[in-house]
């Protein structure tokens, strides 16, 4: 066998290798933390909020800390998504396609999604100090908000981007005007992206730990109101396994397969709508 | 009512450019915002003070970050080194060689894996990277380690950011048009040989703005690598000593901040120092993405 034939197959081999082992680390972490979670899983966990004694120990569950992320991320999809659609429609509709304008917006949102979502966190509660405000759910709302405003933006973008001219001009001749266009015309044909781009965004908000931590503070209640403090499932994964109890650290494991079996319902349903709405595109 | 009508679109036209303009200054806010928090700190301390001493005591007002400085670079390096190979071959084999169905099987699980949550990361590696460095891998190296070291973080990291690179150098990969690989091809190269020096080649400045994408994504995670890293404040001398990044100094000492004076102004300079790094890398790979993109004329 000649020598480049060699090398290649010894090549394949190693990209197989490292392929295999992507996909294998990924079931790892998720037996791993199923593995600790089986045995310490119980019904409390989800359906009660922490007890007298939860931190030695004794009964009690997450609720509050699930319920807090629910309304947290759902709160912060909603705001985002208000903010989004105007941003999307001006760069696509609006805007001068290919304008220096354009190309400077996308780097910006390219860059508002690499920042990281602690720096997110540190400056909203400088901003929340300016202002006199305390810790609470409306805080963490906006700052989840913006950190998940660009995921939100580059992935309606891209769908927005790929419908026809054809199609807008079709609209046009109409006699539609521009924001007719949008609401009617374009929103239909981004609709599987969209429904995408809402569960990705959610995902990534209740999965976010460093901005919250600054802005919506944790309590054990659940929260009653905007102003609230409000506990998050990634703070009380964090928190549980920082306690020396190895009845507390046990439940992180717990919460952690809760947080999972949350996040991987979000992608699958995301999967799911992403290929049953992309035949009603033109 | 045709007025009407043009005067309600012109209205609605400023409106969404004023909302665009907005969120685009937010880049902007974030800067001024930070460094406001932290220009306190700047009359007692030096720039080089701040960056280039090792000298760590909030409560005599020194706050030489170096040591945090230092764990970021090297927590971030590990994770990009690792990365790095089993990302560029997995990329290769899932763009050049893979058949169609195994990628379509093989993508959503990569998709999973960049939007699992970074606690999730962070108690996988308490749960095994730690162990596992502690009982096998420092005794094999004959060195003692607790587990919650720079390596530990480096793996933790490299797992997360793998999605990231994979994401990016496909993208490139993608872009080389078939006619330069088919040129090659029909010269009698290997498909080995076409890829090595053909689309590697042509996709260099991808690879490496994707790269750095993944660096910048490592720079500022915060909760995984502060669950595995061990939080020590001293210079890390080998990946097995414990350390301690800027990000997990900020998220672990924000209860503090208001009763030691200018530590949450530290704290502020931290978190700018991390949002300039990132925004320096970011520019500069996204900047490298859209020359790619506009010489092979898409986009």
């Amino acid at each position: 066998m000649d020598k480049r034939k060699i090398e290649e197959s010894i090549f394949k081999i190693l990209m197989r290798v490292a392929t295999l082992s992507i996909v294998i680390s990924l079931a790892v972490i998720l037996i791993s933390i199923i593995y600790k979670a089986i045995p310490v899983m119980n019904w409390g966990m989800i359906s009660q909020t922490p007890q007298g004694g939860f931190y030695l120990g004794e009964n009690g569950g997450v609720l509050n800390a699930i319920l807090g992320s629910l309304y947290l991320a759902t709160g912060a999809t909603i705001l985002a998504l208000m903010l989004s659609f105007p941003i999307v429609f001006y760069i696509n509709i609006y805007a001068k396609k290919g304008s220096w304008f354009v190309h400077t917006v996308r780097l910006c949102f390219d860059i508002l999604w690499g920042i990281p979502s602690i720096v997110y966190g540190a400056f909203g509660f400088s901003i929340m100090i300016l202002l006199g405000m305390r810790t609470s759910l409306f805080a963490g709302i906006i700052v989840i908000a913006l950190v998940i405003l660009p995921i939100i933006v580059r992935a309606l973008d891209e769908v927005v981007r790929m419908i026809p001219q054809g199609l807008l001009d079709a609209s046009y001749s109409l006699g539609a005007t521009k924001t007719q266009t949008s609401v009617k015309i374009v929103t239909r044909q981004a609709l599987p992206g969209l429904i995408t781009a809402i569960l990705i965004a959610f995902g990534r908000g209740i999965g976010d730990a460093a901005a919250v931590l600054f802005t919506t503070g944790y309590t054990d209640n659940v929260p009653t109101s905007l102003f609230d403090s409000a506990a998050t499932l990634p703070l009380a994964i964090f928190f549980q396994l920082g306690s020396p109890v190895e009845a507390v650290q046990n439940r992180a494991f717990a919460s952690a397969l809760i947080l999972t079996i949350i996040i991987l319902s979000i992608s699958i349903l995301a999967r799911y709508f992403s290929g049953k709405y992309n035949k009603f595109k033109v | 009512m045709l007025l009407n009508k043009i005067i309600r679109e012109k209205i609605n036209s400023k409106l969404m450019l004023t909302f665009t303009i907005l969120s685009c200054l937010l880049v902007v806010l974030i800067f001024f915002g930070l460094y406001y928090k932290s220009s306190p700190l700047f009359t007692n301390n030096s720039i080089k003070d701040l960056l280039f001493s090792s000298e760590w005591f909030p409560l005599k007002g020194k706050f030489g970050l170096l040591p945090f400085i230092s764990s970021t670079i090297w927590v971030t390096l590990i994770s990009v080194i690792i990365a790095i190979p089993f990302s560029l071959l997995t990329a290769i084999y899932l763009t050049e060689y893979a058949d169609k169905r195994f990628v379509r099987m093989i993508n959503p699980l990569i998709d999973i894996l960049a939007g699992l949550p970074s606690v999730i990361f962070g108690i996988w590696g308490v749960i095994m990277i730690v162990p596992f460095i502690k009982n096998h891998i420092a005794p094999a190296l004959g060195i003692s380690s607790g587990g919650y070291c720079l390596l530990a973080g480096g793996i933790v990291l490299a797992v997360m950011i793998l999605p990231v690179i994979i994401h990016v150098v496909s993208e490139v990969f993608r872009a080389i048009p078939q006619d330069l690989k088919n040129a090659s091809l029909s010269l009698g190269a290997t498909q080995w040989q076409t890829i090595k020096y053909v689309v590697i080649r042509k996709s260099m400045p991808g690879i490496i703005a994707a790269i750095v994408l993944g660096l910048s994504r490592a720079f500022g995670e915060t909760l995984a690598v502060l669950m595995v890293v061990g939080n020590v404040v001293k210079m890390p001398h080998s990946v097995f000593d414990p350390a301690y990044p800027l990000p997990a100094l900020i998220a672990n000492n924000y209860g503090e901040m208001l009763s030691i004076p200018l530590y949450d102004s530290a704290l502020m300079f931290s978190a700018l120092i991390l949002f300039v790094i990132v925004l320096i890398f970011n520019v500069i790979s996204r900047i490298i993405l859209v020359r790619i993109e506009r010489s092979l004329g898409i986009g």
